[in-house]
């Protein structure tokens, strides 16, 4: 503890110290805390002499002081680095360098052709499947996610208000099909939404008299994909929003209270302007999630792809069909690789730019607080 | 003490390893061969029940088995040859994937010495080389199965509706007139889809040689009459009511056969397993086979072995591909166990053959099956096949649903793919 914050210039009498404190800890045990600390303090400390004065200080000495003891924090954070350089940052950069290039996956590295642009401008101008997926991933993405927030902010007020103690109860209960696998999601309900013997259509007929709706239709699939997103991820939001809640000081309401002010009025004016910076994470988090929408309307249009037909395009006149399962059609569909980097990195900047013009109209005046 | 915590050399550290690394080697000269078998269901079974045989030949060779599921299969197996990484010593391929991986070049040319493919090429059903040899002329796999088209049928529904088999198979348009009396006699479907109408006619009067989308020059052939009449037959189906919209291997198709809601399908002969073991087992002495409607012959499906170009047995691989495709006993086999209708010609040729089958009511359909294969073309395969297939089924879609017109969904099929395979 005592030990200099800058130690003295001198390269040996660091490497000394260093292998005095090891060679302490070790005879000791781990009790000798002053040991240990000291080293610790020195690792932190050590930038500055370096910096300073021992530009002439040899390399070997330097090497030397490298003791395992030093490397120690290093190995340990290194799993994380490691596992983000292999899975995310070399990926990440490898579409890039993926996506000016002609590219058939099965063909090996050897089989790539550089494009330039050519790709960029093919899923610009020409394909059409995009525009179609993207006019989709729009229509699910306001269809499933805006009535998520409409829902989850007056459930979590109703939440707050109404049940005391059970609260974390019915919480949990909402938060459940989020944390449930999605796949398993799809598939219940690829089976609730069957056009002969699902219940939905059970329900519907006995209570509207509707003839039995085939959901895959390309004019109903849509609807049924942002039913299934809604259900899974209101509760998520309802989370959020009822976390915010609870961090509102309960004098507002009180006051309020004793103003006379309704359960509308302290919804309206307290909750929901105290709630905004919430908002405005959530819906951030909703606009990434449905621009980035795949597994829902890929496990759901599964079943009425026919005998053959590539996975993932989305069901009956691609109807169903996301942008992120554009992207990967186009790479294991039509084995175009660089083209499907294309559209992941343009689904990138839309959704930047969509994140931007969000952070415009809510995150404004959130900051400030 | 002190000097164990000194810094060490990195040779040091790898010491031990090294030494691990020798054992391992030693290991792997003196003791049996290991050769990977990547492969999915239920395609698996084959080679599940070739162990023990080739075992007996061959005690020295140890074989491991990796299986996923079709869909998780072929994409491990697109990524594993992107990389070139963690490719197995033998690779099943579905009739789906192979003008795909046969184009890849990551497959070793089985034309090539030491393999010298091409002097198996008599022993195999003539359409199943053309089949796993690409643009260039080389042999990407070894046939192991095929799936010759049949039409199934429930001899039941036909007499109740008075029509016979003669009368429903005669033409397609004898074969939509049967379906509209047997759906006024019994209320079952004609077929779950009236794509499938399409797929079969798609296939229809090809000669040798010919693509199903693409012609030898590689330019799409999708707005021709070929293709004009299959869509109309779909379009006619689908007016009249015959077809109950479902597509195969769906919970509504699942669930009709169940409940009995189809008079016909049209599939790969293998579909008669599916129908026994699962989809309709009460349907047993109900279904019968039949060549396809109007003469046509098609094939559905098959699959094939091939050899990555970075596989580590290649000799051994390519030993235990030959049992697997060239041994007759293995060939049967195969037959008997997951109904897999061989493509060795030796093996059609046995006494299993003439066997009749309970559940189709005791018809020895194996002779028909080997017929129909005899007849079907040797069509050649596409790398853009699936992409033509999807733009062309997703314009039927179009025309089915949203009455759009035949010409002008044909039109615009065919400069979609055009547009698709841009790069070819």
């Amino acid at each position: 503890m005592a030990l200099p914050v800058s130690p003295p210039p001198d390269p040996d009498q660091d490497a000394a110290l260093a292998s005095r404190g090891a060679g302490d800890g070790l005879a000791e045990g781990t009790t000798n805390v002053p040991a240990s600390t000291s080293l610790i303090a020195e690792d932190l400390a050590s930038p500055t002499p370096q910096h300073s004065g021992a530009v002439a200080r040899p390399a070997a000495a330097s090497r030397r002081r490298l003791t395992m003891r030093k490397a120690a924090p290093y190995l340990f954070i290194s799993p994380f680095f490691i596992l983000f350089l292999v899975f995310g940052l070399f990926p990440l950069l490898f579409s890039i360098y993926v996506s000016f290039f002609q590219w058939d996956a099965a063909t090996g590295l050897g089989g790539m052709e550089w494009v330039g642009i050519d790709n960029y401008a093919f899923v610009l101008m020409q394909d059409d499947w995009f525009h179609k997926s993207l006019y989709n991933t729009a229509w699910m993405g306001i269809a499933g996610g805006l009535p998520q927030h409409l829902v989850a902010l007056p459930l979590a007020f109703f939440l707050h208000t109404a049940f005391g103690r059970w609260r974390n109860t019915f919480v949990g209960i909402y938060f459940l099909p989020f944390i449930t696998s999605t796949v398993a999601i799809s598939l219940v309900f690829t089976s609730l939404f069957s056009r002969e013997f699902g219940v939905v259509n059970a329900m519907l007929g006995a209570l509207l008299h509707l003839e039995n709706i085939d959901w895959w239709q390309p004019q109903y699939s849509k609807t049924m994909i942002s039913f299934v997103v809604w259900w899974r991820y209101v509760g998520f939001n309802t989370v959020l929003y009822l976390s915010a809640i609870q961090t509102i000081p309960r004098d507002l309401f009180e006051a309020a209270i004793m103003d006379g002010a309704s359960r509308w009025q302290q919804f309206r004016h307290i909750t929901l302007p105290m709630l905004k910076p919430m908002i405005y994470f959530a819906v951030t988090l909703t606009i990434i999630g449905s621009l980035q929408l795949f597994e829902e309307p890929f496990v759901l249009t599964a079943a009425s792809a026919g005998d053959g037909r590539m996975s993932g395009s989305g069901g009956i006149d691609q109807a169903g069909k996301s942008a992120a399962m554009h992207v990967f059609t186009t790479g294991f569909g039509e084995n175009d690789f660089g083209t499907a980097s294309a559209v992941a990195w343009i689904l990138f900047m839309i959704i930047a730019l969509m994140t931007m013009l969000n952070n415009r109209l809510l995150g404004r005046d959130t900051e400030g607080r | 003490m002190k000097h164990m915590l000194r810094p060490t050399r990195p040779w040091q550290v790898l010491r031990p390893l090294t030494g691990l690394l020798a054992v391992l080697a030693i290991q792997g000269a003196s003791a049996q061969t290991t050769i990977t078998v990547a492969s999915f269901p239920d395609f698996d079974r084959a080679v599940k029940a070739a162990i023990p045989l080739y075992k007996k030949k061959n005690p020295n060779v140890e074989i491991k088995l990796v299986s996923l599921s079709y869909g998780d299969h072929h994409n491990a197996m697109t990524t594993a040859l992107a990389t070139g990484a963690n490719l197995p010593d033998v690779m099943a391929v579905d009739f789906g994937f192979i003008g795909k991986f046969a184009e890849s070049g990551g497959l070793e040319d089985l034309n090539k010495a030491p393999y010298s493919g091409a002097q198996y090429r008599s022993k195999f059903t003539r359409f199943s080389y053309p089949q796993a040899t690409n643009s260039k002329g080389a042999l990407a796999a070894i046939p192991a199965d095929i799936g010759p088209g049949t039409l199934f049928y429930r001899a039941d529904m036909l007499e109740k509706a008075g029509v016979t088999q003669a009368e429903l198979t005669k033409s397609w348009d004898s074969y939509i007139e049967s379906g509209k009396k047997i759906k006024a006699a019994t209320g079952a479907y004609l077929i779950p889809s009236a794509v499938d109408i399409k797929d079969i006619y798609i296939r229809s009067g090809l000669k040798d040689g010919d693509g199903i989308y693409f012609n030898k020059a590689g330019k799409a052939q999708v707005n021709t009459p070929r293709f004009q009449r299959a869509f109309e037959l779909a379009k006619a189906t689908r007016a009249a009511g015959l077809d109950a919209n479902i597509n195969a291997w769906s919970n509504e198709w699942t669930e009709a056969y169940k409940r009995e809601k189809f008079a016909t399908q049209a599939f790969g002969a293998w579909f008669a397993g599916h129908l026994n073991n699962w989809l309709n087992t009460e349907g047993k002495g109900k279904w019968r086979s039949s060549q396809l409607p109007e003469g046509a012959f098609a094939s559905w499906g098959g699959s094939f072995y091939a050899i990555p170009t970075k596989a580590k047995n290649k000799t051994a691989a390519w030993d235990f591909i030959r049992f697997m495709t060239l041994d007759k006993e293995m060939q049967l086999e195969a037959f008997r166990k997951l109904d897999a209708f061989p493509a060795l010609l030796e093996a059609q040729t046995d006494p299993f053959i003439d066997q009749p089958i309970e559940y189709l009511g005791n018809q020895p359909a194996r002779k028909l099956w080997k017929d129909a294969a005899d007849r079907i073309a040797a069509i050649t395969v596409d790398k853009y096949d699936i992409v033509a297939k999807e733009i062309v089924d997703s314009e039927l879609d179009n025309v089915l649903m949203k009455n759009k017109d035949i010409k002008q969904a044909l039109a615009d099929a065919q400069a979609q793919i055009e547009k698709r395979v841009r790069r070819r």
